[in-house]
């Protein structure tokens, strides 16, 4: 059995999307026949097959985007006489990495995580990691260096321009037997080490319904642990990040770099937005088909800043200062694996119940991944939501190229003093995080004063 | 330093150039010929890629023959776009076995093969993170799709010279909402062929090939 895998187009590409299939599972395939398709930015590449056989399992389907190294496909080299149905089942236990559960269901986790590091390495045509030595190499030398898993890195070329040649290859096979008197197993052979393996740790862990992970508790210690066999259970495992999660690194960091960072927090009584929200929750549900929450409070108070405060609407492009003229408030929207921030355009023409829709729209097509590139583009400030994961107060950084941010706390009632008497308030912390470098500590104060001062007398009848 | 054969045909048919970049993908996988660079025009044509979204085409079929623009899906990568007089279309027919197995800095490199050419001519282009193809502003002068096959790329560029930009009211050019501009229309009278020599010159620096003339090949 053979699995084919996701393989690595270039040094920065970390993903790819499956395209096409050219073969359906059970399939004949011959070596290097074109297999699948994949498309990385702007190119589609043809992948051939790795091995000839027959194609038993497609695992990821036409449309999805995987990391490299995801197994694919597996191809059962066996001739493929009998159906195709009936092989995985057959086949599953000899590539079973250690510690997992034997019922074919849990075996047949297509996940990527659960098969980054399972399998031979990838197809000798599209090598995974091991960069090549520099110079042209033969067909055959490429060939005797795949067949002996051999680092063409460490082999030293005697030929024309320090090519490596056959004769170099044979001295180095010649070299690393007299080194290990137990010969080197060639790739075909690893699945039969496996077997031994499984009777000692199938009696061990207890039949576990989820793939073994950092969830479940170390399994008792083994005695006598054999060896570490290839595919057993590793201590660690790799993940290459997602395009959205390196992105989002890149763009955490550049702004670390770039804004000299202060976060001011001032209190807010948001008893009287309280009382609003509750005279209209249900109505505004019945209504609308949505809940009315207190983002679009926020805001709305937030664009009675700005308007008062414009500079904290800027961007600043090295050492020049942006103006907008529209207030686009950015709204942070956690995804599943990630965040974005799409656009409520020119927010200060709506009121709260256009907001409402704008953020909730926004919101779930974002997480449907529906969000056309423009509604992700063009804020001039921006809004994080922590309140609604239970934060109080946060340190939000800065979506570049805006001067500030402003988190919002989660609500709560809380006894303040009043007049000397103690009193029960719905109070909030806002969290502004500023680029000191543009905007000063007391204009940044002057403005959130502002957006608490809205808020606190919150006079709109209207929502 | 290996050799590029550079070939401009002049206007072609989508359908006879994608044949005979077949033909050449198909000889070139053999080793029979070196690295090609092909430099041509297609009449009015719009292509859509692989994973091309056809809500992109912003015509019917009708509108289009109507408007004598033909109209071919196709196996490169990248959305929909379109083809015409007045562009170099550049089909270089790589090993990138021989170069970079690396796509990513395959479509780098070719992008920056169209920046330099533009500089020659005293336009200041670059790149916009994620959105491949070469831009002047918020422009796109310059857009890319490639096809790979056993790492022999096959598709490519099309650089805007004089094109009549109002061609691509008829789409969303590469399902990216922003506008296209041409050299002509940033006040750059260069011609195709003086464009097309500069390009065939960057494009050997790029990727350090000599550029040589074709040796006799047949355009079906």
């Amino acid at each position: 059995m053979t699995d084919v895998v996701m393989p690595q187009m270039g040094e920065s590409i970390v993903e790819g999307t499956l395209t096409k299939w050219l073969k359906k599972a059970g399939d004949r395939v011959e070596r290097d026949e074109p297999l699948f398709e994949i498309s990385t930015d702007k190119v589609d590449t043809e992948i051939p097959s790795p091995a000839a056989g027959t194609l038993s399992e497609v695992l990821v389907e036409e449309g999805k985007t995987v990391g490299i190294a995801t197994v694919v496909a597996r191809i059962d080299e066996c001739g493929g006489a009998a159906p195709a149905a009936a092989q995985p089942a057959a086949a599953q236990p000899a590539v079973q990495p250690v510690g997992q559960d034997s019922t074919p269901a849990v075996g047949q986790d297509s996940s990527p995580a659960a098969d980054v590091h399972v399998g031979p390495p990838p197809p000798a045509e599209e090598p995974a990691v091991a960069a090549e030595p520099t110079g042209p190499l033969s067909p055959l030398v490429r060939r005797m260096a795949r067949e002996y898993s051999i680092d063409l890195n460490k082999v030293k070329g005697t030929g024309a321009g320090g090519r490596i040649t056959k004769q170099d290859l044979e001295g180095h096979i010649a070299r690393q037997q007299d080194a290990q008197p137990a010969p080197a197993p060639p790739p075909a052979s690893a699945q039969a080490v496996a077997p031994p393996a499984v009777p000692v740790q199938a009696a061990t862990p207890p039949p576990v319904q989820t793939p073994p992970s950092v969830q479940t508790p170390p399994p008792a210690p083994v005695p006598a642990a054999p060896p570490p066999l290839p595919g057993g259970q590793a201590k660690t495992r790799i993940e290459p990040m997602s395009t959205m999660r390196i992105r989002i690194a890149e763009h955490m960091l550049a702004s670390r770099r770039t804004s000299a960072h202060v976060t001011t927090v001032h209190k807010v009584d948001m008893t009287k937005v309280a009382r609003m929200r509750d005279r209209h929750k249900a109505d505004f549900q019945s209504n609308y088909g949505m809940s009315l929450t207190y983002l679009p409070f926020v805001v709305r108070a937030t664009v009675v800043g700005l308007r008062t405060y414009p500079l904290l609407n800027a961007s600043l492009e090295g050492n020049n200062i942006i103006h907008h003229n529209e207030i686009n408030i950015g709204i942070a929207v956690a995804l599943e694996n990630g965040l974005i921030v799409p656009v409520v355009r020119q927010a200060d023409e709506k009121n709260v119940l256009g907001l409402q829709r704008s953020i909730v729209d926004l919101a779930t097509r974002a997480r449907s991944r529906q969000l056309k590139p423009e509604e992700v583009q063009g804020g001039t400030f921006s809004i994080t939501n922590f309140g609604g994961f239970g934060s109080v107060i946060a340190t939000p950084i800065i979506n570049q190229p805006q001067v500030a941010i402003l988190g919002v706390g989660a609500v709560e009632k809380t006894p303040v003093v009043i007049d000397d008497a103690i009193a029960i308030r719905s109070v909030m912390y806002l969290s502004l995080s500023f680029d000191h470098r543009l905007i000063d500590g007391a204009l940044a104060d002057q403005f959130t004063a502002k957006v608490k001062q809205a808020l606190e007398g919150w006079s709109e009848e209207v929502l | 330093m290996l050799k590029c054969e550079v070939q401009e045909p002049g206007r072609v048919e989508y359908a006879s150039a994608f044949e005979l970049q077949q033909q050449l993908v198909a000889r070139r996988k053999a080793g029979a010929i070196p690295d090609q660079f092909i430099l041509l025009e297609h009449p009015h044509t719009i292509t859509l890629g692989r994973n091309g979204h056809l809500e992109n085409l912003l015509a019917g079929h009708d509108a289009l023959s109507s408007a004598g623009i033909a109209f071919h899906p196709t196996d490169r990568g990248g959305d929909i776009t379109y083809h015409g007089p007045g562009q170099i279309v550049g089909y270089p027919i790589l090993d990138l076995r021989e170069w970079q197995r690396d796509v990513g800095a395959y479509v780098r490199a070719i992008e920056q093969t169209m920046i330099d050419t533009l500089a020659d001519f005293g336009i200041q282009a670059g790149r916009i993170p994620k959105c491949t193809g070469v831009w002047v502003g918020g422009s796109k002068i310059g857009a890319i799709g490639v096809h790979i096959s056993r790492w022999v790329t096959s598709h490519g560029f099309a650089l805007n010279v004089s094109t009549d930009l109002r061609y691509f009211q008829y789409i969303v050019p590469c399902g990216i909402s922003k506008p296209v501009t041409s050299m002509a229309q940033l006040g750059c009278d260069a011609s195709w062929a003086a464009v097309a020599e500069r390009l065939a010159a960057h494009f050997g620096r790029v990727f350090e090939r000599e550029m040589i003339p074709a040796g006799v090949l047949a355009c079906s």
